[in-house]
């Protein structure tokens, strides 16, 4: 019996022109050319993002003062197919490393003729993660995400 | 990217938006430290601030004279929230690295004699 509402994933999903093998390359090896380095959790800026390329491997950020910010860990390591890989940053915004609270990133590979592939990303199990009480009470209390997501809208347009 | 509603575009899609966020996340601030470290008013400042607030993904409290802003403490709906829009863009700046370093695509040093303008 799990209690525990889940929150729904995010998911997203991109067509390359390219071939599969290139895609998990530059999806995994790198990284620290497509993460948006304005989002980091370190107090420093980001100098360089990195994921280990292994089970087990370190996916973290470096700071331009060469401090280090753990982000999460491998799990799979599929080339070119699939990777899954964690997000350990709870809704304090610390690094968690109890890995029963790990959220998870899945990213899928396939190909689509030739040159092109779609890379197919879900982040999912947010409900893991310490820190959410209040939203668990939120769901529970009727309406759901879906509400509540609509209520900052609304809220956002009368704001404006 | 698929979202639930508008909500996560609305809240964190402003620039201004999102870097008030992103300082409340690493500790809590007033506005004028807020102004002091972002290179909008004071004035501007206080108003993201109250779309934030009332967006639910911020909260303030007093100490002393001055109001004290913070990340909501059930921070996973601010998590998620701000990881939306994260992914939003890395998946865009992945999709534009990927077919810019594709290798058959690579300009060949040894070509020059072949170019070709780009737009005929």
């Amino acid at each position: 019996m799990n209690d525990v509402a889940p929150l729904p994933p995010i998911t997203g999903s991109v067509s390359l022109a390219v071939p599969v093998e290139h895609a998990f390359a530059v999806f995994t090896g790198d990284i620290n050319t497509w993460w948006p380095h304005q989002f980091h959790i370190g107090a420093a800026d980001i100098a360089e993002v990195i994921l280990e390329p292994r089970v087990g491997g370190r996916w973290y950020e470096r700071g331009v003062d060469d401090s280090e910010c753990d982000w999460g860990r491998v799990l799979v390591w599929e080339p070119p197919h699939r990777i899954v890989f964690t997000w350990q940053i709870n809704g304090t915004w610390q690094y968690d490393p109890d890995p029963t609270k790990a959220s998870e990133i899945e990213a899928r590979f396939r190909s689509d003729g030739d040159h092109q592939s779609i890379v197919d990303v879900e982040h999912r199990l947010f409900e893991r993660l310490d820190g959410g009480d209040a939203i668990r009470g939120a769901i529970n209390g009727g309406g759901g995400w879906a509400l509540l997501l609509e209520g900052y809208a609304t809220s956002v347009k009368d704001h404006a | 990217m698929e979202t639930n509603g508008e909500g996560a575009l609305g809240l964190l899609g402003d620039p201004s938006r999102r870097a008030i966020f992103e300082l409340l996340a690493r500790h809590p601030c007033s506005v004028q430290e807020l102004t002091d470290l972002l290179p909008i008013s004071r004035p501007a400042v206080s108003q993201h601030l109250k779309v934030l607030k009332d967006g639910g993904l911020v909260v303030s409290r007093a100490e002393g004279t001055r109001r004290i802003y913070q990340l909501r403490p059930d921070g996973v709906t601010a998590l998620r929230t701000w990881l939306d829009g994260v992914w939003q863009d890395a998946l865009t700046g992945f999709q534009k690295q990927a077919e810019a370093s594709t290798p058959g695509l690579e300009p060949d040093p040894n070509d020059h004699l072949n170019d070709e303008p780009e737009e005929r």
